[in-house]
């Protein structure tokens, strides 16, 4: 019988629940390197047993840990993350140039084909690939180049937090960045162009459609439709049907379309998922409701979905790492909460439990969906 | 030379160590060489306590040994002769953060 395992990042430590096929009753296991903050882990889909996991402390660093038994033990590997040659200045919150700094890593890709192969997106905001499995990183320098300087840091940081691999085409890269926008590689890496054209950010930037410079949330793909891409944006959810050569806004009916993260149906490549957050200023659901939004037509109609989620005096928030879907009939969806709970659904949305109610923070949320 | 090093708890669980380490460290007795020897013995130490690239103290860890802070001091410091002897340990020491 196939079986669940989902992968917890928090601000205090790693944690895996693992369950059947059923869905209905979960093991906790963790934490795992705790009082650290856990902010990525995810398995290969080539190894499932295979995890990768981002561990840093504003006191120590970053490391990358490495299982090769499922969590069940670990091993530090390299966790050098050097820029490419002169890395020179970004924009700052004052306007002025700053150098580039290396703080943390905010998501780990395993490869779709090979297990050695994983990219990480770090904060100032690069991408590094390790051919090892993870015993040395080398950056993709070559997105730098995509208008680097004129890139600035968002609230949480200059973060490269998204990564998204083309299963039908392995020189086929998208990444998105806090706040630079969506950028898009067709040569494995070597070169990068923004893909922003659509998106507009009347509060955020003195020109609302510039090229670069918009504050990316998340961006997600069904690997059966890799041309099609939805996005959360700060504010606004988009789509775009030509690989991000144009984003249109499918906001529609959401009660709010802030939020961060977005989720693809793991069978209905047109039903999408995202948690709408009041504001930029107040990052909590609008009317202390905590509802997932669903739309099975690919953005603009959505629906509510609050059976099992609490409806009053909610004011958690849902980062943009942590959501998953796994891939078993009916779909699982998951996310996780800055109050740290982890909610579950069995039923592609329809109902929803807390697999647990007590964790840290929670940053990431990853399923795995096991034979 | 018989250095002892204290370190922080969550340096023991990376390094997977216990309370306190003993390093063998030749030549003078540093800041530099100890910590030199304590990278070189536990590499996923290393970029922990300085950083990767500019081997400068990271901002949030402290240097102890004999009640004196030796945190601002410069790498080549030599450090106390009763740590030099091992009568008494270095400690790295994660700084104070509270709310």
């Amino acid at each position: 019988m196939s079986s669940v395992r989902v992968l917890v990042g928090t601000r205090k430590g790693a944690f895996i629940l693992t369950s059947d096929g059923a869905r209905r009753d979960w093991k906790i296991n963790g934490p795992h390197f705790a009082g650290w903050e856990m902010y990525h882990l995810k398995g290969s889909p080539v190894d499932p047993n295979r995890i990768y996991a981002s561990q840093t402390s504003d006191w120590f660093g970053q490391q990358i840990q490495r299982s090769d038994n499922a969590g069940k033990s670990w091993e530090p590997v390299g966790h050098e993350f050097v820029y490419d040659g002169v890395p020179g200045t970004h924009q700052w919150y004052d306007g002025t140039q700053h150098p580039w700094e290396f703080k943390r890593v905010w998501h780990l890709e395993p490869s779709l084909t090979d297990p050695d192969t994983v990219y990480a997106g770090a904060e100032d905001a690069s991408l590094f690939r390790t051919t090892d499995a993870g015993k040395s990183w080398q950056e993709l320098s070559g997105l730098r180049r995509a208008k680097g300087n004129l890139w600035q840091p968002g609230a949480g940081g200059m973060c490269l937090h998204t990564i998204v691999l083309d299963p039908t085409n392995p020189d086929r890269i998208f990444i998105a960045i806090s706040a630079a926008g969506a950028f898009r590689t067709d040569d494995a890496g070597k070169t990068w162009q923004p893909i922003n054209r659509g998106l507009k950010s009347p509060y955020e930037l003195p020109d609302p459609d510039a090229e670069v410079g918009h504050c990316v949330h998340r961006i997600a793909m069904h690997p059966s439709r890799p041309g099609v891409l939805f996005m959360q944006k700060h504010w606004d959810v988009m789509r775009s049907n030509n690989a991000g050569d144009n984003w249109d806004e499918v906001s529609g009916n959401l009660p709010s379309d802030f939020g961060f993260p977005i989720d693809v149906h793991a069978h209905e490549p047109e039903t999408i998922y995202v948690v709408p957050i009041k504001s930029d200023s107040e990052h909590f659901p609008p009317d202390g409701k905590l509802r997932v939004y669903r739309s099975r037509s690919g953005g603009n109609e959505w629906e509510g979905l609050t059976n099992g989620l609490p409806q009053s005096d909610c004011y958690v928030n849902v980062l943009r790492d942590a959501m998953a879907v796994d891939s078993l009939d009916d779909c699982g969806v998951y996310f996780g909460t800055t109050g740290g709970q982890v909610y579950a659904s069995a039923d592609g949305g329809d109902t929803w439990k807390p697999i647990v109610r007590d964790l840290p923070a929670v940053l990431s949320v990853e399923a795995q969906t096991l034979p | 030379m018989t250095i002892r090093v204290v370190l922080p708890h969550h340096l023991r669980t990376l390094a997977k160590v216990g309370d306190e380490v003993q390093l063998q460290v030749e030549g003078e007795i540093t800041l530099r060489s100890v910590i030199d020897a304590l990278e070189a013995r536990y590499p996923a130490l290393r970029g922990t306590i300085r950083d990767h690239g500019t081997q400068k103290r990271r901002a949030f860890v402290r240097f102890f040994a004999c009640e004196q802070d030796l945190s601002h001091e410069p790498p080549d410091t030599p450090l106390p002769v009763a740590v030099a002897t091992g009568a008494e340990p270095f400690f790295v020491v994660g700084a104070m953060a509270g709310g």
